[in-house]
């Protein structure tokens, strides 16, 4: 008969291989539908666009240096492709300025919910997840349907005679703006009242004891505690802001195009789907690196004040 | 009478947060009041009037949309739930082991890629097996929903599994009860609102995706809210508000559901 | 030694339980021994982290021991798993399904033996009125109280009838007066149902009222395996005797060794009778151990002499702590009458008589 400690290793083999078995499903579903894929992107980008789409399976370096550069379609110099560069920029500049609206929009709201009476708090949160839950698009459409020339803003503010022209919102950068900071509050709000919920508000009169003003206490004992929860927030918000792809479409009129639906177009009348897939991976460079710098960042300060 | 000293009370935090519930709330009011209006355009109000509906309902590609939606919903959502409820069980209540680590972050990375990047990835993947097998049906799309439905769907299950008491296990361990039975027994029923919660998740997230659909489908194979985005882009009319209004209620339907179901102890 | 022989019920024969590996490796259990014989209240008692859980999971099949063997009733179980082991176990928690009734928890391990529904619901029916908890059978486990559900936790892990059932600090969620109460009442099934009852406490007072014999556990060792008198009085290390109960120290010389009495020169020079602990080995400055009760403060008299530093009421009795000139601590306690005090105060030079068959040599 075995000893006990050999079955105790034979079991815990066991019990390894078993968690293998029963994770694998779910490994091999998302490697097929969702990360191995992108490894194909990255070969993609590295090869000669086909004419009618597609890719001839050609080496070409093209696709990545027209992610930022122009070539003169007579001499073939270089030139920087202020096109691109302009989505590029207005994608990583909306998509921070949705982050930092939404979190300033959204931790005084995470707050108020996290310091309501337990009964109330339940609605409460209620009430923010069922935006949350529904339809992206329908509220996008939404946000239209408010912002447009003859939208609840405008109407309001002819009627009242403040304005006497329609304010044009809708088509400009502004409209993405809003229609981003609107869709993705409940993405904020959620994680930083998950943490707040959990705060000890002891330690806040800890911290009035110890003669620190509102702001103080705010700023030294509240916000370094919910810290997990604003880093999760902004990461849940700019990642999809950077990719968004419905608002732009909805708000922008396609004409305010934003990364992703720049990439679209080369899968579609461009017809450059190694550019696309340079631009693919570029859009998943600048999120990993905001990823890496927040997390950093974030962990960093923290040693600080810890 | 002096007033005591209100240690949670931070200066215009509680306008902020009115106007925040006022802010997302408002446009949807407005939404849906005029999936009631009788004008054909929205800029007016002609009266109340249910044509909206109707005529939504007759429109045989809003059906067809939202049948499509329901089934790869339904189907995506079941499966990323049974995988995600394996998954979830493989990865907690374990001292670490090797892989461990590579598991979460291989079942989380659809959540740290930009949606258009993995419908990209999926486009040029799924035209190649396309062209290869010559298969052009819904499982393109039920996988690809799949895939990103499985991190939502695994976030409640592992949830209530860690808070799940261990001890319980061994007891019916300890009471003759064999692996099989205790998993039936005890870990089964204490887990289905986990499983429940996770199963509604994915569902909502499904129904809930426009980019990588609009991506993976092929030619007439539109979910409601590829349609819905389609005629968006053409110029609204009210039809739109009354498709979207049903699409709310059913959202509120899912939420309520879940909120009694992942609060509901023991 | 005043003990009953009778057949083993479960004998731990060296085992070790190390956790973790290399540098970080710990002995929770360093080669234990035990034997624990059938129909006894045997309990391991020691402070928190010496093991004594570990053993008990040992026994009850949570976890498998590095080196050694389990047996129960002559048969080596250390491999089996829980399912396959005739040994119960009653929970700190209590680990009640929260999805299923009283009388569902109880009949479980009876369902999982694959008994016939007749049977489990005799056996349940006649569980619920050994616990007292017939009106509650319908009930969920949620509603009911820490007391009852601690009955019915009881009652579960007796309703398969086991051989050996364990118990990991079951009362120590119970309030004080309820605490007294099943302890009663443990006592009170052990004796109706004659199963081995292997019970695990930090509590020392709840060891000494319960055992049959306790294991007084430290660092994953056991130190001392006896009667509670024994492991009271004739406690056998500096470690038995300062867990259990107050005890005064003292250094001696140790002569006339012989049938486990001997001779003891304190540093007052003055001499006392002791029994001496087991595996004694002579040395110059061993130490004995006096309890404060069985010491008497004089005015003069006695084998020790110092002054009074401190005096502290407790109601029935009081302690009087005294500076022996040697420089030693010492503390006698003494008995209170209605009508006067203590009779000594602050800085009083007294003496101290020990009285005979009061002193126990350690070992270490």
């Amino acid at each position: 008969m075995a000893s006990a400690e050999e079955v105790a290793r034979e079991a815990e083999r066991r019990d390894i291989r078993t968690r293998w078995l029963l994770s694998a499903p779910a490994l091999l579903v998302i490697f097929f539908a969702a990360t191995g894929p992108l490894l194909i992107v990255l070969v993609y980008s590295f090869l000669t666009p086909g004419p009618y789409g597609d890719v001839k399976w050609q080496f070409s370096p093209e696709a990545w240096i027209s992610v930022f550069m122009e070539r003169d379609i007579f001499d073939d110099t270089l030139s920087l492709a202020a096109a691109h560069v302009t989505i590029f920029w207005r994608s990583i500049k909306l998509a921070i300025i949705t982050t930092i609206a939404t979190l300033a929009l959204g931790f005084p709201t995470a707050y108020f919910m996290a310091t309501r009476s337990e009964k109330t708090r339940d609605l409460w949160l209620f009430l923010i997840t069922i935006p949350f839950w529904t339809n992206l698009l329908i509220r996008t459409f939404a946000v239209l349907q408010i912002i447009r020339n003859e939208g609840l803003i405008n109407t309001v503010l002819l009627k009242l005679g403040i304005i006497s022209a329609p304010i044009q919102i809708l088509f400009t950068d502004t409209a993405i703006l809003i229609g981003m900071a609107y869709v993705y509050l409940p993405l904020m709000v959620l994680p930083i009242y998950a943490s707040m919920e959990k705060l000890d508000f002891r330690l806040v009169e800890a911290g009035y004891d110890l003669y620190a003003t509102r702001f103080q206490v705010l700023r030294r004992i509240i916000f370094p505690l919910v810290k997990p929860g604003v880093i999760a927030g902004s990461i849940l918000v700019f990642i999809p802001a950077l990719g968004a792809y419905v608002t732009p479409i909805v708000l922008g009129g396609g004409k305010n195009m934003m990364l992703s639906n720049l990439i679209e177009l080369q899968f579609g009348q461009g017809r450059n789907w190694p550019l696309g897939s340079a631009l693919s991976i570029a859009v998943m460079v600048i999120v990993m690196v905001a990823l890496l710098a927040y997390v950093r960042n974030a962990g960093r300060s923290e040693v600080r004040h810890g | 009478m002096a007033r005591s000293f209100a240690i949670k009370h931070q200066p215009g935090f509680t306008a902020i947060a009115a106007t925040c519930f006022v802010v997302l709330y408002l446009p949807i009011v407005v939404l849906v009041a005029y999936a009631f209006n009788a004008a054909t355009s929205t800029s007016e109000w002609g009266g109340f009037s249910l044509k909206w509906f109707q005529s939504a309902w007759q429109n045989s590609q809003v059906i067809d949309a939202t049948l499509r939606s329901f089934q790869i919903g339904a189907v995506a959502a079941i499966l990323a739930t049974i995988f995600a409820t394996m998954a979830a069980l493989a990865t907690t209540r374990t001292a670490p082991y090797r892989g461990l680590t590579f598991k979460y972050a291989a079942i989380n990375q659809p959540l740290m890629v930009p949606e258009i990047v993995t419908g990209v990835a999926l486009l040029i993947f799924f035209s190649r097996i396309k062209i290869f097998t010559g298969y052009s049906g819904l499982g393109y799309l039920i996988a690809a929903h799949t895939a990103f439905c499985i991190p939502f769907a695994y976030l409640p299950i592992r949830a209530r599994l860690e808070n799940m008491d261990l001890t319980l296990e061994r007891a019916a361990a300890d009471l003759y009860a064999t692996p099989w039975q205790t998993f039936r027994r005890i870990t089964l029923p204490l887990l289905w609102p986990g499983i429940l919660a996770g199963l509604m998740l994915a569902f909502v997230i499904s129904l809930d995706d426009v980019v990588i659909t609009e991506f993976v489908k092929s030619g007439g194979q539109d979910t409601l809210p590829t349609y819905m985005l389609g005629q968006i882009r053409r110029g609204i009319t009210p039809e739109i508000n009354a498709i979207s209004t049903v699409f709310l209620l059913l959202s509120v339907v899912i939420v309520t559901l879940f909120f009694f179901i992942s609060r509901k102890r023991d | 030694m005043p003990d009953k022989p009778g057949r083993n019920a479960i004998e731990v024969k060296n085992v070790r339980k190390i956790f973790g590996t290399g540098e970080a490796q710990v002995a929770a259990l360093d080669t234990v021994s035990v034997s624990i014989r059938e129909n006894e209240f045997f309990t391991l008692l020691g402070p928190s982290g010496c093991g004594k859980t570990t053993l008990l999971r040992l026994i009850a099949g949570f976890d498998f021991p590095s080196a050694g063997e389990i047996l129960l009733h002559g048969q080596d179980i250390a491999s089996l798993p829980p399912f396959k082991r005739p040994v119960n176990t009653v929970f700190q928690s209590y680990a009640l399904f929260p999805h299923m009734t009283v009388a569902e928890n109880i009949g479980f391990g009876l369902e999982m033996l694959g008994k016939p529904k007749a049977e489990i619901k005799a056996r349940v029916a006649e569980m619920l009125k050994l616990v007292k908890m017939e009106a509650l059978s319908g009930r969920r486990t949620s509603q009911i109280s820490g007391g009852q559900q601690q009955r019915v936790a009881l009652a579960r892990a007796l309703a398969p009838q086991p051989k050996v059932l364990l118990l990991d600090e079951p009362l120590s969620a119970l309030d004080y007066k309820l605490r007294k109460e099943m302890q009663i009442e443990l006592k009170r099934l052990q004796h109706e149902t004659g199963i081995t009852f292997i019970f695990v406490t930090h509590d020392q007072e709840e060891a000494l009222t319960m055992s049959d014999r306790i294991a007084v556990m430290s660092s994953g060792k056991i130190l001392q395996v006896g009667t509670p008198w024994d492991i009271y009085d004739k406690p056998a290390e500096r470690f038995v005797a300062d867990f259990i109960g107050e005890t005064n120290f003292l250094t001696a010389a140790i002569a006339n060794i012989g049938n486990g009495k001997v001779r003891a020169t304190l540093k007052s020079g003055a001499t006392i009778d002791a029994t001496v602990a087991e595996g004694f080995q002579p040395k110059d400055n061993a130490t004995v151990v006096v309890r404060p009760e069985h010491a008497k403060l004089t005015n003069g008299k006695g084998e020790l002499s110092g002054a009074v530093e401190n005096i502290v009421y407790f109601g029935t009795d009081t302690h009087i702590h005294v500076r022996l000139d040697s420089g030693e601590a010492f503390t006698v306690r003494q008995q209170n009458t209605r009508s006067a005090g203590c009779g000594f105060e602050r800085g009083d030079t007294v003496g101290i008589s020990i009285g005979n068959d009061a002193a126990q040599v350690l070992r270490d």
